[in-house]
């Protein structure tokens, strides 16, 4: 990775000014910032995209893959997440770890994610009609499901209809699933006995060479790093957006949106040199994810808005929500070949709609990757020579486990504030992230435990780890803290994801949902993101 | 089982040599301080490197495996070019011979295998965490056995050993996931 002195020059040559006369600022260059920039830039306007974090070089990511293996570093440092740009507070009744849940950059957190891909069942969009708590989204499933296909078509799904629980489809996935997995065949067998029907997995992965890039290689370290570029991230559509003319400033946080009663008028964010920049537009789209989306709006601040911009609701930073997960381990008496690729074949999404007040939606996960990788057990441990060898044989082999993604509720008392205390870098205060689970989520997940332990005891496996109620974690989807709406008092954007407050602000990003269900958002998010391009447009 | 070349090569893909170097780029006997005007600055050159890495791959290496010398050289071409990299395992074999030269009258590469094993032992780099700012032992660690280690198990022969053809950080392709045992 280059060295400090490189940087320098690096930054000296970069010209970090604005630019003049921009249609649109989109602030934030992850999927939901990527996707509205190439849209609109595609379409002809003048687009500037911001991102606080830097541009990585891809000809470091095999580096970086080598410190995703070795123990010398943890998972924020594989993107250079942490220090005191990323200061940040956890109050609280759950520890929120949020530098292993984002990635600052050109890309956005899609350089770290998994890759698992899917739609929200019809009845998310209606929690509170449908299972009696939560609250209905202003829209449904059916205004989404053209945007899900073209979100589909823009990150490159594979995927197969297979799904007997899902929502309904219109068209194929763009490419054809990965096949299951040899441990997929195991739990098939078991789960056949039990009545649970397994089905192939969304993954925004190339199971074939598509749109330019390499099909998957089989590295295997697809989160935090796939070297070959076969999964998707977000630097597919920034640099999409370059190419039709955007013009991508990275290490420009903003700082501030500086605005009338009614509009954003200019963007000013800070630059590595230690200047302040304004950055004017006719509009602005927010899409710095479920964290920093709500503490930009809380620092810009005014007479007009005390609370934070498009805060006359009160409802910025409130509602925080993740996935928690639920999971279930152990050891069969045979081998399972796990470890080989870094991402799952199957799941099952056949107790999803059962969900009520009581228990929420789960889906199930059949892991390709349980127990422990060989490589990363080599480098720990005092042994080496032929002792090494015979425990790598004996702890690698065997392992079987199944995941669960479990929906939270939305709750006014789980939420994004503004640190008081703590300042970052550019003595900005860090946000806090006061995180709140509630006993459905922890219900579900026992119940999620329970299906886990039935099929495992079915497949013959000594059970040798659990992840339940008070060992869970979130699934770093941060959703929920500048929820849609119809009602200004009652949300913070409208169904276009337009602010109520500003006639040109748009919000992009899973800070929107106003419920989550338990699907991994992104496929949302970038479903909602081509619908902000289109509303920009018309109203340009 | 015999290691080649080839399964340095491939060691050497996963893990990124820096660029596009294979193997045969490196040109050997550069580097360190084995030319006359060179400084004395404690970093071992590529033939101390070379000799120290392939005695302690020898004692790290499961005894299955053969036809190391080799397979130690060609992978440390490779990582040898990554500079800052580089630095660190001259850094690190020199000091470690240092340490040998006190303890046992010779560097790493003359002493026999149990000397070095104990050596690695009494250097503390079994119990280390490997990390590669840190103490020599975790140095040591990091730069030397978990190298030599990495180089191993992130390749398919390595893997094999352990029943697994396509181990993480090798692109061995999305056929071996869905197989049983071979
Ligand atoms: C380990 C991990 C695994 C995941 N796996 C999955 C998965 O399998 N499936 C799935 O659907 N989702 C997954 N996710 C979540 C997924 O990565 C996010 O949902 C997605 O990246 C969100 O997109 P975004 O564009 O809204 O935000 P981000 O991708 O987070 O991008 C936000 C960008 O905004 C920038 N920014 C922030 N503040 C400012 C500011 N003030 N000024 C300028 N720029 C700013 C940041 O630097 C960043 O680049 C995973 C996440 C992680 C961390
Ligand atoms: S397994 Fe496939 S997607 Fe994952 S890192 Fe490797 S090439 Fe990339």
């Amino acid at each position: 990775m280059s060295g400090p002195a490189t940087n320098r020059a690096r930054n000296r040559a970069v010209d970090r000014t604005p630019v003049d006369g921009a249609d649109v600022c989109v602030i934030g260059a992850g999927p939901a910032g990527g996707l509205v920039a190439a849209r609109l830039a595609d379409a002809g306007y003048d687009v500037v995209v911001l991102d606080a974090g830097p541009r990585f070089d891809p000809g470091d990511r095999q580096e970086r893959m080598e410190r995703a293996i070795r123990p010398a570093y943890d998972r924020p440092d594989v993107w250079g997440v942490g220090g005191e740009r990323d200061a940040h507070a956890a109050t609280g009744e759950w520890f929120y770890p949020l530098n292993h849940a984002r990635v600052k950059g050109v890309g956005g957190s899609t350089l770290h994610w998994q890759g698992m891909v899917m739609r929200l069942h019809e009845a998310d969009f209606n929690s509170r009609s449908e299972r009696g708590v939560g609250v209905d989204w202003p829209i449904d499933y059916a205004d989404l499901r053209p945007y899900y296909a073209e979100a589909e078509r823009e990150l490159g799904v594979a995927g197969a209809d297979d799904n007997p629980f899902g929502p309904p489809r219109e068209e194929p996935y763009p490419m054809p699933a990965f096949p299951p997995s040899y441990s997929d065949s195991l739990f098939a067998a078991a789960c056949e006995e039990l009545g649970i029907s397994m089905h192939s997995v969304g993954n925004a992965r190339n199971s074939e060479t598509y749109d330019g890039r390499s099909e998957c290689v089989g590295y295997g370290t697809c989160q935090p790093v796939c070297p070959s570029g076969a999964k998707y991230d977000a630097t597919v559509h920034v640099e999409r957006a370059e190419q039709a003319g955007a013009t991508v400033i990275d290490r420009a946080p903003v700082q501030y949106l500086e605005h009338s009663a009614d509009a954003v008028r200019a963007a000013e964010y800070a630059t590595p040199d230690g200047e302040t920049h304004r950055q004017e537009a006719e509009a602005f789209v927010v899409a710095c994810g479920g964290v920093e989306t709500p503490r930009l709006l809380l620092l810009s601040e005014s007479e007009e808005y005390p609370g934070g911009l498009a805060n006359a609701s009160g409802l910025v930073g409130k509602f925080f929500m993740d996935h928690l997960f639920a999971g279930t381990g152990g050891v069969l008496d045979e081998p399972t070949r796990q470890n080989h690729v870094g991402f799952i074949t199957s799941e099952s999404h056949q107790f999803y709609d059962e969900a009520d007040a009581e228990v929420g939606p789960f889906k199930l996960e059949f892991f390709n990757y349980a127990g422990p990788s060989p490589v990363e057990l080599a480098l720990t441990g005092d042994d080496w020579g032929d002792a090494l060898l015979e425990r790598l044989n004996a702890e690698y082999g065997d392992h079987v486990a199944v995941g669960a993604l479990v929906e939270q509720l939305p709750r006014e008392d789980s939420y994004v504030a503004l640190d008081p205390e703590r300042t970052d870098h550019l003595d900005s205060p860090v946000p806090d992230v006061h995180w709140n689970v509630g006993d459905r989520a922890l219900e579900t997940i026992e119940r999620a435990n329970q299906v886990q332990e039935q099929i495992l005891d079915e497949l013959g496996a000594e059970v040798t780890w659990q992840a339940g109620p008070d060992s869970t974690g979130p699934a770093y989807h941060h959703m929920g803290t500048t929820r849609m709406g119809n009602d200004p008092e009652e949300s913070v954007v409208d169904p276009q994801c337009r602010t109520h407050d500003l006639d040109n602000c748009w919000i992009a990003g899973s800070s929107v949902f106003p419920t989550g269900g338990a699907m991994n958002p992104t496929l949302t998010i970038a479903a909602l993101a081509l619908r902000v391009a289109e509303d920009i447009e018309r109203s340009l | 089982m015999e290691l080649t070349r080839r399964d340095a090569a491939a060691a050497l893909a996963a893990l990124g040599a820096g660029g596009a170097v294979g193997y045969a780029a490196h040109e050997w006997g550069s580097g360190g301080d084995d030319s006359p005007d060179a400084p004395d600055d404690g970093l071992a050159t590529d033939e101390e490197v070379r000799d120290a890495l392939v005695a302690v791959a020898e004692v790290v290496y499961p005894s299955a495996v053969s036809g190391i010398a080799a397979f130690v050289e060609s992978f440390l071409a490779g990582r040898l070019e990554r500079e800052d990299h580089g630095r660190g395992v001259r850094e690190t074999v020199g000091e470690l011979d240092e340490l040998a030269s006190e303890w046992y009258d010779g560097p790493v590469a003359e002493l026999d295998p149990e000397d070095r094993d104990r050596l690695l032992r009494e250097v503390g780099a079994d119990v280390a965490d490997e990390n590669p700012e840190g103490t020599t032992a975790e140095r040591v660690r990091y730069y030397v056995v978990n190298e030599l280690l990495l180089a191993l198990y992130a390749s398919p022969r390595g893997g094999e050993l352990v029943g697994i053809e396509n181990p993480q950080g090798h692109p061995g392709g999305t056929d071996t996931y869905q197989r049983g045992t071979p």
